[in-house]
């Protein structure tokens, strides 16, 4: 059962990618352009309602619906991995127009070429766990 | 009613239904992330022999491969049955833009309805030059979000609500990649492509 609600919430996640139009490559343009507010929106009322909504949580003692706390692990703080794994992938981001959620649901509308995109970013992954020991992080 | 779902949904929804799907997942017990998908999907298919990053229990992150896979039917349900009527409206200054790169904007008609940009995406127009951009794409995407351990929404979205530092040295370096390519590389490339 609680398997199903993980589908059913990237269901959401889809049509929501879908309907505010951050999946087309035309929209990261212009966002990068800054010839638009809309990405800047959508990305912006995330982050200011998630801000609120996670400051809230600890304030209150928020649980999961197993009762343990949310899962809001801080992340070491180092430079380079952030900046350098960052800049490329923006890298990509810009290029292809779409960041992993998309990719996905693009693949949904029948873009079939973006299966391609998938496999290169899988295999990008992959080069990256060969080389992780001998990259600055 | 119809109508107004089928039309493009104002940022402000779009926004707010993001924050929903990361709180969701939270109550859930787990973290808004999908890049850490394509590393499970090394795991399972057997690169744990070949580094140690890799070796990771990935049936555990089953539930993100559903989310993901409720990602792909999202995308078949709303444009099967909520099909915006009207091309992406994006600004003229953008389409001017892809005017002088020789690229169709989203309102020029049949060729250049959709998400993305058919000169760089369909199927019957696939050359070795389509082939050799996607693959670099991706695998810039793929192997960059793992470096900085994140993606949009990993970093943008969770990192940020956080208020992690680390999730906005990230999202920095998202835009340094970005600017650098959709202001310098993509003018280069497209001149050689289109």
């Amino acid at each position: 059962m609680r398997t199903l609600i993980y589908l059913l919430i990237g269901v959401v996640f889809g049509i929501v990618m879908t309907k505010s139009e951050a999946v087309s490559w035309f929209r990261i343009q212009e966002m990068f352009r800054f010839e638009s507010f809309h990405m800047y929106g959508i990305i912006g009322t995330a982050v200011v309602t998630g801000i609120i909504g996670v400051a809230l949580s600890k304030r209150m003692g928020w649980k999961t619906i197993d009762g343990d706390s949310l899962k809001l692990n801080p992340k070491d703080f180092t430079v380079p991995r952030y900046l350098l794994g960052g800049t490329i992938f923006g890298l990509g981001w810009a290029m292809t127009g779409a960041c992993p959620g998309p990719m996905f649901t693009l693949l949904g509308q029948g873009i079939w070429t973006i299966g391609l995109v998938i496999l290169a970013a899988t295999a990008g992954t992959y080069v990256y766990g060969v080389l992780r020991p001998r990259l600055p992080h | 009613m119809l109508d107004i779902i089928q039309g493009p949904w104002h940022w402000a929804v779009s926004g707010l239904l993001i924050s929903g799907v990361m709180f969701a997942l939270l109550y859930a017990g787990k973290e808004f992330g999908v890049s850490a998908n394509l590393r499970t999907m090394c795991s399972m298919a057997g690169a744990g022999k070949h580094a140690d990053f890799f070796k990771i229990d990935w049936k555990a992150q089953r539930w993100n491969l559903l989310f993901v896979g409720g990602a792909v039917i999202g995308g078949f349900l709303a444009t099967t049955f909520l099909t915006n009527p009207e091309p992406v409206a994006i600004s003229s200054a953008t389409e001017n833009w892809l005017t002088t790169l020789s690229i169709d904007t989203p309102s020029s008609g049949e060729q250049g309805g959709g998400y993305v940009p058919h000169e760089l995406f369909s199927l019957t127009e696939m050359g070795w030059k389509q082939l050799a951009f996607l693959l670099v794409g991706g695998f810039l995407i793929g192997f960059g979000t793992r470096w900085a351990g994140g993606c949009t929404s990993g970093h943008a979205i969770s990192g940020l609500s956080n208020l992690q530092v680390p999730s906005l040295v990230a999202v920095v370096g998202f835009f340094i990649g970005g600017l650098l390519m959709t202001w310098l590389v993509l003018p280069a490339l497209l001149g050689i492509y289109v």
